[in-house]
C-alpha cells in the first residue's frame, strides 16, 4: 500500500472531533406533539426562534442538539397550555431578544419602524409642493 | 425650491455612514445570559455520578458563594479547562456542576481520567437547566453568591488568566 493511500486512510479514520454528545435526541426534538392545533402553535414559535449554536438558523431548521433540547423545550411548554408568547418571553428573559426573530419594539428596534414613516411624509410633503408649484406655473 | 434643500438627502447619507463607521465593530456572536445579577432559576436534578449528590437551587442558597460548572465529558474544551477548575478547588472555591447531556459511565471516566473538582454533579440529559439558565454551550461558569443570586458568568473554557479574575468575584460575593 502507497503512503498516500495509508495516509488517507488514517485520515478517513480519524474520529472527528464534533461537539455532540452521544445521548439520543429528547423525546420532543423530532417528535411533533399529538394535538395540531398545539403542534401548529409550537411550530409557528420554533420557526422565529434563533438557534443560538447555528446563529443565522431557527431552531425549527436546525439539528444541533441544543436546537432540538430547545424545540423539546417549546413542545413540553405548548402542551402544558402554556401561550407561544409566554414561552418566548420566557427565553427572552434569559438570551435577550436575540433569542428571538420578531423582536420586540424598543430603543434600539424603534427607528425601524418610525424611520420608513417619517421618510414617507417627508415624500408626500416634497410631492405636494411640486404639484403645487407645477400647477401654479 | 430652496437651494440647500437639494443636499438634505446627502447630507441624511453621511451622517448615516458615520453612524455606521463608529459602530462597526467585529461580530461578537457570543450569547451572555441575562440573568447575571438575578437569582437563579429554581431547578432540581438527579445525580450524575453514583456516590456524589445531585444539584438543586436551593444547595446555592447557604451563604456561601459557589462555582456553578456547565461540562460535559464530550466537550473537548472542557477537558482543557479541568486543570484550571482542579487550581480553583485548591484555593477554596466551592465548585457543583451541571453535566449537559451525559452518561453515568462517561462522567465518571472524564473524572478519573482529569480529576474531580466538583462537590456535586446534577444530570441535565436534555439541557433544560442550561436553557434555564441562559447558558449556550459548554463549557461556562457561573458565580453565584451566597443568596444563589448569580454574580457573573464566564463563558468558553477558563484559561490559567482567568482564575485569579474568578477567584476574585468568588471573593465579592462573600
Amino acid at each position: 500500500m502507497s503512503r498516500t493511500t495509508l495516509a488517507a486512510l488514517a485520515l478517513l479514520l480519524g474520529a472527528p472531533a464534533l461537539a455532540q454528545s452521544g445521548l439520543p435526541p429528547a423525546p420532543l426534538a423530532y417528535t411533533q406533539l399529538p394535538d395540531p392545533a398545539q403542534e401548529a402553535e409550537a411550530k409557528a414559535l420554533m420557526n422565529t426562534l434563533r438557534c443560538l449554536v447555528c446563529q443565522g438558523q431557527s431552531i425549527a431548521d436546525s439539528d444541533a442538539e441544543m436546537a432540538g433540547d430547545m424545540r423539546a423545550l417549546v413542545r413540553e411548554r405548548i402542551a402544558q397550555g402554556e401561550k407561544p408568547e409566554a414561552v418566548r418571553a420566557w427565553l427572552i428573559e434569559r438570551y435577550g431578544s436575540y433569542v428571538s426573530y420578531d423582536p420586540p419594539l424598543d430603543a434600539a428596534t424603534l427607528p425601524l419602524w418610525i424611520a420608513p414613516l417619517v421618510l414617507l411624509a417627508a415624500g408626500i410633503l416634497l410631492a405636494r409642493r411640486s404639484i403645487r408649484r407645477r400647477r401654479r406655473a | 425650491m430652496k437651494r440647500w434643500l437639494f443636499w438634505v438627502p446627502l447630507a441624511a447619507f453621511v451622517v448615516l455612514v458615520i453612524v455606521v463607521a463608529l459602530n462597526l465593530r467585529p461580530t461578537d456572536t457570543t450569547v451572555r445570559s441575562r440573568l447575571v445579577g438575578k437569582p437563579l432559576p429554581a431547578f432540581t436534578l438527579a445525580a450524575s455520578v453514583p456516590g456524589k449528590p445531585g444539584l438543586s437551587d436551593a444547595a446555592f442558597r447557604d451563604g456561601k458563594p459557589k462555582l456553578l460548572n456547565v461540562f460535559a465529558s464530550w466537550c473537548v474544551p472542557c477537558l482543557a479547562e479541568a486543570p484550571k477548575l482542579l487550581r480553583l478547588q485548591e484555593a477554596g472555591a466551592d465548585i457543583r456542576a451541571v453535566a449537559i447531556r451525559d452518561r453515568s459511565a462517561d462522567v465518571e471516566r472524564f473524572l478519573a481520567e482529569n480529576g474531580d473538582p466538583y462537590a456535586a454533579i446534577g444530570d441535565d440529559p436534555t439541557s433544560q437547566v442550561q436553557l434555564a439558565l441562559g447558558s449556550s454551550g459548554v463549557p461556562e461558569t457561573f458565580v453565584i453568591d451566597g443568596k444563589g443570586i448569580i454574580r457573573a458568568q464566564h463563558i468558553g473554557d477558563i484559561r490559567d488568566s482567568d482564575v485569579p479574575e474568578l477567584l476574585r468575584t468568588l471573593e465579592a460575593a462573600r
